[in-house]
């Protein structure tokens, strides 16, 4: 399809990571060009939420190094807010700010972050709560929206920033049923504008529409990594095949 | 009566309010309590009338007015007691907005990474707490007053605002701790810097945490500002003092000086009160 030689907007080589004593990750190698849509996905506590998380260092490693757009990331380093705006992230639980409007929660990082003045954020906010058709919301605080707004409200917050890469995690996770679609709807959109993405979701539909790889990761190390096309059809692995058999099988 | 309403569902506007009838026995309980504390307070009143006559104690309470304020010439002069409130005030204001810095700057310095921040946090805070404030006011005064060149206003000032200021750290301390975790991320992964981090974000999430205890801490803050009367900075508890040695009303002065304090802690906790429920009512 595209070509490979492109160069690679995350790279993560040798990652390790530990919690106290307990190894979380294990030399994890992983490259994420531009465009590129990947899905992880494995059984729970498998280190999925550790590794997005090491890649805008809400966690530090301690191994290994982390590449993104050019830039180490590494968990001492001084001008770490600039890389982390260049990086978008939606979390399971939304995390949107009780205490401010939906617009107020939108324009905060423009303002803080990139000095634009309150008209000009607020233009903007109203935009990207468009994309997300929350707009008539813009004015209500995060606790009276349900939770499939809450979560697109938190994408726009994201894409506020103007990231180069999305990281989601898990975030249809702590949704009614009937509020994932909105919200898959909107990611799926935004793939298809052509954002570099990283998922981890249990939504194995969206992940074999949208991924162009899916990583399978169990105990703290990537176990395999293969298009939808053959993850799904022929997984390599015997634990891949059973995760499968769970996650899709009833 | 009961078969015909089995499965069916009351729509919402078809519900009773709530019951706002009037009950009687809570009522007559009320009262009844009332009563009784009433009576309680009464025979305490009384007891100390008896005692005060037995010692042949001349109660003058027809001489207190001066103590407030005189008129000479249509000129209001404010008596000792008023004085010394705006005295007490004056101490325990800036006593308390002293201890509020202290406070931040150690709940900081012992939530960040820094070692050296988190030793001399540690050590401030168990000096404090484990000394006597009478002690810690000696030193102020006896040792660190004539070293620096400080006044005794300003000894009483710093001693009692590192004495609350050791309380305020771990009010604020916990305050911040209360503030969910995934705020503190999400703040983190829109790229905002520290200190907008916790202006924006935590600061104004962990304040209903701490300002009820807060206001504790000011109201006993006015209470132990009264101690510095032991090294004669002018406040009320001084002018009390004072007024006795002049005028040997000891019992009517010391009724007046704690009826100021108890008027100046009880407006305090009420003003704050109304402006926690406003801060509730607004964020919702
Ligand atoms: N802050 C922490 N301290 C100690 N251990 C942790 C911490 N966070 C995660 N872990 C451990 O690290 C391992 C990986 O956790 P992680 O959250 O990355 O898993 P996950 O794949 O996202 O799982 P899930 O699907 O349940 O979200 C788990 O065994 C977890 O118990
Ligand atoms: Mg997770």
């Amino acid at each position: 399809m595209e070509d490979q030689t492109k160069e690679p907007l995350v790279s993560i080589s040798g990652l390790s990571k530990w919690y106290e004593d307990f190894n979380a990750l294990h030399d994890i190698n992983l490259t994420v060009s531009m465009g590129e849509k990947l899905v992880i996905c494995g059984p729970s506590g498998s280190g999925k939420s550790t590794l997005i998380r090491c890649i805008n260092q809400l966690e530090a490693h301690q191994k290994g190094t982390i590449f993104v757009d050019g830039l180490e990331v590494r968990p001492e380093m001084k001008n770490l807010e600039s890389i982390r705006r260049d990086i978008g992230m939606v979390f399971q639980n939304f995390n949107l700010f009780p205490h401010k409007t939906i617009l107020e929660n939108l324009m905060l990082g423009p303002i803080r972050n990139r000095g634009l003045s309150f008209k000009d954020a607020e233009a903007l906010a109203m935009q990207y709560l468009e994309k997300v058709q929350i707009a008539e919301q813009a004015n209500k605080y995060p606790a009276q929206l349900s939770g499939g707004q809450q979560q697109r409200v938190a994408i726009a917050r994201a894409l506020c920033m103007t990231p180069k890469i999305m990281l989601f995690d898990e975030p249809t996770s702590a949704l009614d049923p009937e509020m994932i679609a909105g919200v898959l709807d909107v990611m799926v959109q935004l793939a298809d504008e052509g954002m570099t993405m990283i998922c981890v979701t249990h939504e194995m539909g969206f992940a074999r529409k949208i991924a162009d790889r899916i990583v399978f990761m169990d105990e703290g190390e990537i176990i395999e990594i293969a298009t939808p096309e053959v993850f799904f059809s022929a997984p390599e692995s015997e634990r891949a095949k059973l995760f499968l058999s769970q996650v899709l099988g009833h | 009566m009961k078969q015909f309403c089995l499965n069916l569902p009351t729509p919402r506007s078809d519900r009773t309010k709530q019951s706002k009838t009037f009950n009687f026995a809570y009522a007559a309980r009320s009262l009844s309590s009332l009563v009784l504390a009433l009576l309680i307070f009464a025979s305490l009143g009384y007891l100390i009338w008896r005692g005060a006559a037995a010692m042949e104690y001349r109660w003058q309470w027809y001489r207190i007015e001066p103590f407030f304020f005189r008129s000479v010439d249509d000129e209001i002069i404010w008596g000792p007691l008023i004085k010394g409130l705006i005295q007490t005030l004056k101490l325990a204001g800036t006593a308390g907005v002293f201890a509020i810095i202290i406070g931040l700057f150690t709940a900081f310095a012992r939530l960040s990474n820094s070692i050296s921040g988190r030793i001399i946090s540690t050590c401030y805070l168990e000096s404090i707490r484990n000394t006597p404030l009478l002690v810690q006011l000696f030193l102020f005064y006896f040792v660190l007053a004539p070293i620096f060149g400080i006044d005794r206003f300003w000894a009483g000032v710093l001693c009692l605002a590192f004495y609350e200021g050791s309380f305020a750290a771990e009010i604020i301390r916990s305050g911040i701790l209360g503030v969910d975790r995934g705020q503190f991320e999400s703040a983190d992964a829109i790229g905002l810097s520290v200190l907008n981090k916790y202006k924006d974000i935590i600061i104004p999430q962990s304040l209903p945490l701490i300002l009820p205890p807060l206001t504790g801490l000011i109201i006993s803050l006015i209470k132990h500002s009264a101690i510095v009367s032991v090294i004669a900075v002018a406040e009320l508890t001084t002018a009390g003092l004072n007024l006795i040695a002049d005028t040997f009303m000891a019992f009517e002065v010391w009724f007046l000086v704690a009826g100021i304090y108890l008027a100046l802690t009880v407006t305090l906790s009420f003003g704050i009160s109304i402006f926690e429920w406003s801060l509730k009512s607004r964020g919702n």
